[in-house]
């Protein structure tokens, strides 16, 4: 680690932190967003994946090596974490936090992109099924069904085994494609309720077409659950592609994600735990905040549930 | 519920498995990939496609397949020519063994803690649980099974580090010591499942609970007097159990796919395991029969936890349980 490294890292947590502050004072408005910073673990999340988004955005400017660089293969393997390498190095001599900070782009990047594939496909056939009903929804919830009942895992695997090592574009849609039955039931039983409400009663009768009711009067009041299943579907996906990986069928190596990592280095475990340790932290680390955001954002958005 | 209702579910999830069955048919024999590998003569290979069948057209495949499945047959391994029902009977014990331990420690660490924490709501024994069961329920499994293997297994030494059972002194169950040496084997693979499983279900039932204590007839029994324990157990829990029931239905999913990885891991001679090998070599019936029957038994976990609700509360026998939290499975 270099003084430039530690420069960034310092700015990187100021600016997190700067922005949680405001968020926060922001949010000191509304009484919704109050309670949403209500609880300790909410906020801390929300800095933690920010601070996160930050060092991944900012990968060149925290991580002191290449990620993918073999530094020294005789004398620097397994080396345990020092101030020099933070994190220590793997098995192949590779600057553990740099591959984290490295891997923090692919890893959330997925996670980002596979949840909005399913969050948006299970929001659209919910809002259709739920809109629509009569034969619409019969077929297509007989899908979800079905989708429901696919060992999704399973799925996944042929999936990928079989097409030998997708490309970072069609791993994404997949994971997207089999992650998305949840959401669409939750979004259609929100969209049955609303849809009988006054307000779009009153759309309807003053003629606004189905995609515009749908659109602007049903699904902006169908927000809360999406969010919520959007922030536990970015865990669940980032979670998906680290088992992939750690199975060896699923971001090809030398690329590292946290799942590449463990993978790589889990048959070392008991002489250098640290390269197998650090990146599985940083999942569990994402995967508390989202939940802990998205136990926020259920409670801002859900009155009932006050007393939790 | 009646009968009719019963017979509908069941045809339904006939259906559902059925529509699973085609998928999977349908998902191998699309994918690019042929069953022999480069270093196979292409003759050769031929020869072993229309050994196999798989020179037929597809739906002729298909047809077969079924026909065979109707007859409870579910065709032979390519790998080794083994019967599939053979290889998944020979496998499914441990899976169930794997998974009925982890089962009973998630239910009863996961409720018990839930209760104790609903009991105990917004003070510091239920921040701090809230926090450590926030915290399991995020870890990726195989890599808490990797930090269980690292710290019980290698340097504490307390539990083996894989397979079902000590090879040379239990290879099958014949005493007493043989019993034990099983469980065991199972300590850390089902402890690894049990407990991120656990953590979701202590969050689950401490939400149900909670939910429940708002309910007018638990305000009535506190207000007529009764004593707190019996509010809380009799009033508030068995209601609460309600919704728990539905949750049991959802383990299923989670423990057979947390299986996949736990199996790999602790080299647990299970199902996951067998299916995983057989994706690997594209062994096709070894896939589509194990994605049968974990499909199969999905369904069947939801047909089930319908049924017990059915049975426990009238008011839900109409209609199927609306999914309460679908999102994770």
């Amino acid at each position: 680690m270099t003084l430039g490294t530690w420069l960034a890292l310092f700015v990187a947590l100021v600016v997190t932190a700067e922005i949680v502050r405001v968020l926060r004072h922001r949010a000191m408005r509304h009484e919704r967003w109050r309670r949403f910073f209500r609880h300790r673990t909410t906020t801390w999340g929300l800095g933690i994946l920010t601070f996160l988004v930050i060092v991944a955005l900012a990968a060149p400017l925290v991580a002191p090596y290449d990620p993918d660089k073999q530094l020294d293969i005789v004398h620097l393997k397994n080396h345990p974490p020092s101030w020099t390498f933070l994190l220590g190095t793997d098995v192949l001599s590779r600057d553990v936090w740099s591959r984290t900070v490295y891997g923090a782009r692919v890893s959330l990047g997925i996670g980002a992109l596979g949840a909005l594939v399913a969050v948006a496909l299970g929001t659209l056939v919910g809002a259709v099924a739920g809109y629509y009903q009569r034969w619409i929804d019969a077929v297509l919830m007989r899908g979800v069904d079905v989708g429901l009942a696919l060992p999704r895992i399973f799925i996944l695997l042929m999936a990928v085994a079989l097409w030998d090592g997708l490309p970072f574009a069609a791993l994404i849609i997949v994971i997207g494609l089999t992650s998305w039955f949840g959401t669409s039931r939750l979004v259609r039983a929100e969209v049955l309720s609303l849809r009988q409400r006054d307000f779009v009663v009153a759309a309807r009768a003053l003629g606004a077409g189905s995609g515009r009711v749908i659109f602007r009067h049903v699904l902006p009041n169908a927000a809360a659950p999406i969010i919520v299943s959007a922030a536990l579907g970015v865990g669940n996906v980032l979670l998906l592609e680290a088992s992939l990986s750690f199975l060896g069928i699923g971001v090809k190596p030398p690329e590292p994600t946290w799942g590449n990592m463990i993978a790589d280095n889990a048959p070392s475990i008991y002489t250098a735990p640290w390269s197998t340790l650090f990146p599985g932290l940083a999942i569990s680390l994402v995967v508390l905040s989202l939940n802990a955001v998205a136990d926020g954002v259920r409670d801002a958005l859900d009155p009932r549930a006050e007393a939790a | 519920m009646g009968a009719a209702w019963l017979l509908r579910r069941l045809l339904a999830s006939v259906a559902i498995i059925f529509a699973v069955v085609t998928f999977v048919f349908i998902l191998i024999h699309v994918a690019p990939g042929r069953p022999c590998p480069e270093t196979v003569e292409r003759a050769v290979c031929e020869e072993l496609k229309r050994q196999f069948g798989l020179d037929r057209p597809l739906p002729e495949q298909y047809w077969r397949y079924l026909v065979a499945l109707a007859h409870g047959n579910m065709g032979n391994s390519y790998a080794n020519g083994r019967p599939v029902r053979a290889a998944i009977a020979g496998t499914i014990p441990f899976t169930l063994q794997l998974a009925g331990a982890a089962l009973v420690l998630d239910f009863l660490l996961g409720l018990g803690l839930g209760i104790y924490q609903a009991v105990r709501v917004n003070r510091i024994p239920d921040v701090v649980l809230g926090n450590v069961t926030l915290f399991i329920y995020s870890l990726p499994t195989f890599w808490l099974a990797l930090l269980l293997l690292l710290v019980f297994g290698e340097k504490l030494r307390w539990f083996p580090v894989g397979g079902a059972s000590d090879p040379v002194l239990c290879p099958v169950v014949h005493s007493l010591f043989c019993v034990a040496d099983r469980l065991w084997h199972t300590a850390l693979p089902a402890a690894t499942l049990g407990l991120v499983g656990a953590a979701g279900t202590a969050r689950f039932q401490r939400a149900a609970m909670l939910e429940v204590a708002r309910q007018d007839y638990v305000r009535t029994a506190r207000a007529k007097g009764l004593p707190e324990r019996r509010v809380v157990l009799r009033h508030q829990l068995r209601n609460a159990l309600l919704s728990f029931v539905t949750r049991f239905g959802l383990a299923f999913p989670f423990l057979l796919t947390g299986a996949v990885l736990i199996e790999t891991i602790f080299a647990w001679p299970g199902m996951g395991r067998l299916a995983f090998d057989a994706i690997l070599l594209r062994d096709y019936p070894v896939v589509t029969g194990t994605a049968l029957i974990a499909s199969v038994v999905v369904v069947a976990g939801n047909l089930l936890a319908d049924i017990l609700v059915g049975l426990a509360d009238p008011r839900l026998r109409v209609r199927a349980p609306t999914d309460v939290e679908v999102v994770t499975a």
